[in-house]
């Protein structure tokens, strides 16, 4: 059975509350600390900052449930690929991770669920063979289970430095997916900025319900490609969460301060729906 | 041959396209279009015909073979409706208990506007959802190019096959070069880094099989009917159970990771 009884592994915040950060945007300086009460979301011009995945889980986990999974789990240079160590000692270094997607259990509202939540500072969190294992493992313990997944996603799409085993991370996954799908279970997307490539292309699209973060930047291939192959100068829009939103790829866009209300209203909803166990079998 | 010379093999006009393998293994064929929601693509050629005696349904990506074709196909790179036509003919050919041959030969899944609106990367998505559990056996033929997403799209498969020359690689070596080294003429050095052959294939366990090009076109397109129908056979004898098993535990064993305590 699942234990919740464990401490959160939710790092502790430093000192560095006073610290302050750069809005990406409007290139605002804010105080750290009022970014976060703020949802990483700039106070002066209302833009997103990218959440660090343990900041993230820490506004939507019930205080004190989240229990990281699979943290041993780690990216190995399997082609001897040039610089690809280096790269991966650097994001390390950098980040205080070990992969590019932290997985856990947590209850939100109360419900238990898995969540996995990409890391677009570590290699613009493309899917190296240990993101692909994380994830496929955190579906198959939800299934085994019986319980939702929440996973937020972004990614800059494969990590190229492990070549084909990068490309089959998208099947892996989604084979991991549509087992918990078919037996009966929810998963959550929540697409945030940016959610491209070999990601969009598997399991942020697979969702039985679809959210995305205002202005995330979503696709599958990349604007430049795009524009140097047809020669065409694309809209300022083009594969933003509205515009996936208008040609009907994702469901809703949620601003933060909503998410984790949305989030468990839809397992509460989902989950009472599944107890109606008459109508399912006849 | 190097890899890189492997590359320029493949990519080469004179190649057979995905469609010449269909003519050569497919008997009475009858193509079928359309995705039933949007429109029919012509960069990916399907239907239904017999491999021997056995019925079976056809799916093959084709560059075309002069201009005019090659544009009309997007010089083999399938948009979402593509896809969708597949997978329509993939669930059909479940519901008929036909088993499906796939052939893939393309740079990747088509660039452009107007994929993006209709949903690229959700297309695929499904794709590699909806095989994973498709209770028909699957085989798919690496014939020449196997770029990225594009080409996995048909490749969730239980078996796959890749001709000698042909190229396996999660992302053009040229747009591998582009990115990592801001330098696409470094092709051949990105060929090398990435590990693309048939060879490299049957070592990671992405490939079964690989098919010699030694002969003529005929001979070889005969050795590989042989294996489809020993292999399909062999497929069919399981159970839908065993079969949607194996292929997902093909996919699940790989990727490489450390798993170090801390």
């Amino acid at each position: 059975m699942l234990d919740f009884t464990k401490q959160s592994d939710t790092r502790e915040s430093d000192n560095s509350s006073e610290k302050t950060v750069g809005c990406s945007s409007c290139k605002a300086e804010v105080l750290h600390r009022v970014l976060r009460e703020n949802f990483f979301i700039c106070p002066e011009c209302g833009s997103y900052q990218r959440i660090p995945p343990r900041e993230r889980i820490e506004m939507l986990a019930d205080t004190g449930t989240f229990k990281e999974i699979y943290a041993d789990i780690e990216s190995v240079d399997t082609l001897d690929f040039p610089m690809y160590k280096e790269k991966l000692e650097k994001a390390r270094t950098s980040t205080g991770e070990r992969e590019a997607v932290v997985c856990g259990l947590m209850r939100v509202d109360g419900i238990e669920c898995v969540c996995f939540v990409m890391d677009a500072r570590f290699i613009m969190a493309s899917l190296s063979g240990a993101v692909g294992e994380k994830i496929t493992r955190a579906f198959e313990l939800a299934t085994s289970v019986n319980i939702p997944v929440i996973g937020f996603t972004a990614s800059g799409g494969a990590r190229m430095q492990e070549g084909i085993f990068s490309l089959m991370q998208m099947a892996k996954c989604s084979g991991a997916v549509k087992r918990h799908s078919d037996t009966g279970n929810l998963y959550i997307a929540v697409l945030t900025d940016p959610t491209t490539g070999g990601v969009t292309a598997s399991f942020a699209m697979e969702g039985d319900v679809i959210l995305a973060e205002p202005k995330a930047l979503i696709g599958f291939a990349g604007r430049r490609v795009i524009e140097q192959t047809t020669g065409s100068k694309l809209p300022e829009n083009f594969q933003s969460a509205e515009f996936m939103l208008e040609h009907g790829f994702v469901d809703r866009i949620v601003g933060r301060a909503e998410q984790k209300s949305v989030i468990a209203s839809l397992m509460r909803m989902y989950r009472n729906g599944g107890n109606n166990d008459s109508l399912r079998k006849a | 041959m190097t890899a890189y010379e492997r590359l320029k093999t493949v990519r080469s006009n004179g190649r057979p396209t995905g469609a010449a393998f269909i003519d050569a293994l497919i008997t009475d064929k009858i193509e079928l279009h359309g995705d039933r929601r949007y429109g029919d693509d012509e960069a990916i050629v399907a239907g239904v015909g017999y491999l021997g005696k056995q019925p079976v349904t056809f799916i093959a990506i084709d560059k075309g073979t002069n201009l005019d074709e090659r544009i009309r196909k997007n010089f083999g790179c399938p948009k979402p409706e593509g896809y969708r036509k597949a997978l329509r003919l993939m669930k059909q050919a479940e519901k008929f208990g036909l088993p499906v041959l796939c052939i893939v030969d393309t740079l990747g899944a088509y660039c452009g506007a107007d994929g993006e609106e209709r949903g690229q990367g959700q297309s695929i998505a499904e794709n590699l959802m909806e095989m994973m559990t498709l209770r028909t056996p699957v085989i798919s033929i690496i014939a020449g190019e196997g770029g990225s997403g594009g080409a996995l799209a048909l490749a969730v498969a239980d078996r796959v096959y890749m001709l000698e020359n042909a190229v396996f690689s999660v992302i053009t070596p040229d747009g591998c070069a582009s990115i990592l080294w801001k330098d696409s003429s470094r092709v051949a050095e990105a060929v090398e880094c990435l590990r693309i052959t048939a060879e490299d294939m049957m070592r990671f366990g992405v490939a079964e099989t690989v098919i010699p090009e030694n002969g003529d076109f005929i001979r070889l397109c005969g050795g590989i009917k042989a294996q489809l129908e020993e292999d399909f056979k062999l497929l069919s004898s399981l159970t839908q159970e065993e079969l949607t098993e194996q292929r997902y535990q093909r996919f699940r064993k790989l990727g490489a990771y450390a798993e170090n305590k801390q």
